[in-house]
């Protein structure tokens, strides 16, 4: 039974667990206290002042810190507590760039709602000194405009409890205080990922993509052939930009969306996707028969791949050598597609559309290229393509169910379950079972590995058999996993790694939910049900049952494995220095 | 790197000694601004590898406090008096004029290594008001103007 705390919150009776802040309990009483650097299991520093309240102490109280104690009298709405909360906001915005209209956060800025709640008018109490900074957007991934921070750490948190890298911190002190990477380096110049956390974490606009919308603009109003892809994660979340219900899968308006924008082929990454099982399933077969590195790690996620070519280069043998699934089908479009269609590929781009911000960084690497072309020409997030419908004057709720386009258009409920944390291992074993075995796998379902444990373990009965794998999302987690075997106190055979807490429906660069919403609903297991429950609807759920797939490796790749998918689809790693280009 | 080899040595020590106790961060870099005379880029990476902590933590902590120094002084440190008697005196134009001729801000040194210009509270020698100290001499009743002969005697 647990401890049960009574207390009284502007009149109210609440009772909550021990342990609880007067935030938590506030929110079980529908009470709402403002907050502004409070963000759910990543930020809890009481550093803003915004959500202070009356505890009856002799100073007003951070709710979001400030445990509950038995028969405490709370009130939030005292006249010294909303001018207390206003002065906190005034005193950010006297050092706050203003450029509301032309930020990438407007309508969409947890400062603009206080501002807007608090009633916070045109006076500027505070005005006087600014700083300016100048705006870091040389990394591929990440922009960061330090004008516009409001200094709450979020993305620091993000960037070092959650992901285990740690290349943003709070520097100096007072009015110059800033969050910035050591010695002002660009962000491209340290070990960042590139997973955009620090962009899903931020209340305002001071971090965002870097831009693709313009270049992919210029490819639709130019003269080549422009196919677009969309990976697993995207249309479980592109309905939010729309006021979609969270949860829902919007795959059929998505498609419909892209066809009005111009592309000239609405292809789906989940065919990638299962591509990239039959791959990796087969890789993983060969390791465990012919005695190849174990474990073996999946390579889909490249924030992933970049910080254990970073942090853990050690592990580099361990990564399994398929590209990533769009980088597979962007592949698969300029061979195969362009010949069975007779398009010169030169004449052909690629763009993604991914759940990512570090797939800007991947579709670069040298590494993924074929005949001096690169795989993926341009990613867009979903949240840039969410900004290009509403652009186009697209009304995305009443459009209609449409498919993907043939030849690279189908797809299984394997592949739509890459999108969540745990899915890339279900489809995997759901293709090793029937290799491994020789019998057909009549329940699909690998319940063991889904949901949101930061690392899960299972052993999976595969006949004779014995695989033991281990499932981790965020990169701390995954830091942790890794340990463990480096200790040679885990010993596993299959490791699934997704650089972002939950999976790709919580990527970087998905929509941006409010830290207020995120308090009472579980983002990524919401959205991962739209992905199980696509999976559930499909008639086939395994990736060596896609019918188009098929004909790809009869009329073009051959065997799974063999040595036209081996250069196509396959990729090699390089170290990095931790440090690089740091003197 | 390769002159410091020793030093670095040292701080390997000092971490090797520290590393376990709780909050180990700060003394080992007050230790390792005492080995090198300040925390440069390379000292701090060696402080992150060592505790296994971020270099943004150790950046962090190092421009936080005005006590630890991020370059090495100067071979000559300038220290101007903002003291009560100084100020009134007019020694804020003072260290205004330096910090243009030698063209740093307070609290910098110089490229060439020569000089480091910082702001000092009181010196005790009020009778000399405004004073600066480079190095061990001393300097009293000055006037903005007498900085670059005083600098240039220094350059020689």
């Amino acid at each position: 039974m647990e401890n049960m705390i009574n207390l009284t919150i502007d009149g109210v009776q609440v009772s909550v667990p021990a342990g609880s802040t007067v935030l938590e309990a506030a929110r079980k009483a529908n009470i709402h206290i403002p907050t502004l650097c409070y963000l759910k299991d990543v930020n809890q520093i009481g550093a803003c002042r915004v959500c202070v309240v009356d505890v009856g102490a002799r100073a007003l109280q951070a709710a979001c810190v400030y445990p509950v104690s038995e028969g405490m009298v709370v009130k939030t709405n005292t006249p010294a507590v909303r001018r207390a909360r206003k002065t906190v906001v005034e005193l950010l915005l006297s050092i706050h760039d203003r450029k509301c209209l032309s930020c990438s956060r407007n309508n969409n800025c947890e400062l603009q709602d206080l501002c807007r709640d608090l009633g916070i008018d045109d006076d500027n109490h505070f005005a006087g000194e600014m700083n300016h900074y100048d705006v870091d957007d040389a990394s591929p991934c990440v922009v960061r405009d330090n004008n516009k921070c409001v200094l709450c750490r979020r993305c620091v948190a993000a960037c070092h409890q959650q992901q285990n890298v740690g290349v943003i911190g709070a520097v100096r002190r007072g009015f110059t205080t800033a969050i910035e990477s050591p010695w002002k380096l660009p962000l491209a110049n340290t070990g960042c990922v590139g997973c955009g956390q620090c962009i899903v974490a931020c209340p305002v606009g001071a971090l965002k993509e870097k831009d693709s919308i313009k270049a992919v603009d210029k490819l639709l109003e130019g003269p080549k052939h422009v196919v677009v892809q969309t990976a697993p994660a995207v249309r479980a979340a592109l309905g939010e930009e729309f006021g979609i219900p969270m949860g829902t899968s919007v795959t059929g308006k998505m498609a419909a969306a892209l066809r009005r924008l111009g592309f000239d082929k609405v292809f789906d990454t989940d065919f990638g996707a299962d591509l990239t099982i039959l791959e990796e399933g087969t890789e993983l077969v060969q390791r465990l028969t012919k005695g190849g590195t174990l474990p073996m790690i999946t390579s889909c996620s490249p924030g992933w791949v970049k910080y254990c070519e970073t942090y853990n280069s050690d592990f580099i043998p361990n990564l399994s050598s398929c590209k990533s699934p769009h980088e597979m089908l962007g592949a698969v479009i300029k061979t195969y597609y362009a010949e069975k269609f007779d398009i010169d590929p030169k004449d052909i781009a690629v763009v993604s559309v991914m759940p990512c911000t570090a797939k800007k960084f991947e579709a670069k690497r040298p590494e993924l290229s074929n005949y001096g072309m690169q795989d993926v020409d341009e990613v867009l997030t979903t949240r840039e393509l969410a900004k290009m419908i509403r652009q186009a004057g697209i009304d995305f709720a009443t459009l209609p169910e449409e498919d993907f386009d043939s030849v690279l258009g189908e797809s299984t409920g394997a592949g739509v379950i890459f999108g969540a944390t745990g899915g890339v291992m279900e489809a995997a074993l759901r293709f090793a079972y029937e290799v491994v075995t020789g019998k057909t796998l009549e329940k699909v379902e690998f319940h063991e590995v889904r949901g949101l444990k930061g690392v899960k373990e299972a052993v999976i009965d595969l006949g004779e058999t014995k695989l033991n794998v281990a499932v981790a999302h965020g990169t701390a987690n995954a830091q942790k996993l890794l340990d463990s075997v480096r200790s040679g106190e885990k010993k596993y055979e299959f490791i699934e790694v997704m650089c972002c807490p939950g999976g790709c429906v919580t990527g970087g660069g998905q929509p941006i939910v409010k830290s207020e919403i995120r308090m009472g609903v579980n983002v990524s297991a919401e959205r991962a049900k739209a992905l199980y429950g696509e999976d559930e609807g499909k008639a086939r759920r395994k990736s060596q049952d896609n019918e188009e797939l098929k004909v790809l490796y009869k009329e073009y790749l051959g065997e799974v494995g063999g040595h036209k998918a081996h250069h196509l689809l396959h990729t090699t790693y390089v170290a990095r220095d931790k440090y690089e280009n740091v003197k | 790197m390769p002159d410091n080899k020793e030093k670095f040595e040292q701080l390997k020590q000092v971490i090797e000694e520290l590393k376990d106790q709780p909050g180990a961060l700060m003394p080992v870099m007050q230790r390792a601004q005492n080995i090198f005379g300040c925390v440069s880029m390379d000292v701090q990476k060696a402080i992150a590898e060592g505790l296994g902590v971020t270099l943004s933590e150790v950046y962090g902590v190092a421009t936080f406090y005005s006590q630890f120094k991020l370059k090495p002084a100067g071979k000559y440190v300038i220290s101007v008096c903002l003291g009560t008697a100084c100020y009134v005196k007019g020694s804020q134009k003072v260290l205004d004029r330096l910090s243009e001729e030698l063209r740093i801000p307070v609290g910098d040194t110089t490229e060439d290594g020569m000089f480091t210009l910082q702001a000092t509270r009181c010196l005790g020698a009020c009778g000399l008001a405004p004073v600066m100290t480079v190095n061990d001499e001393v300097y009293g009743r000055l006037v903005p103007d007498d900085i670059p002969g005083i600098i240039a005697k220094y350059r020689e």
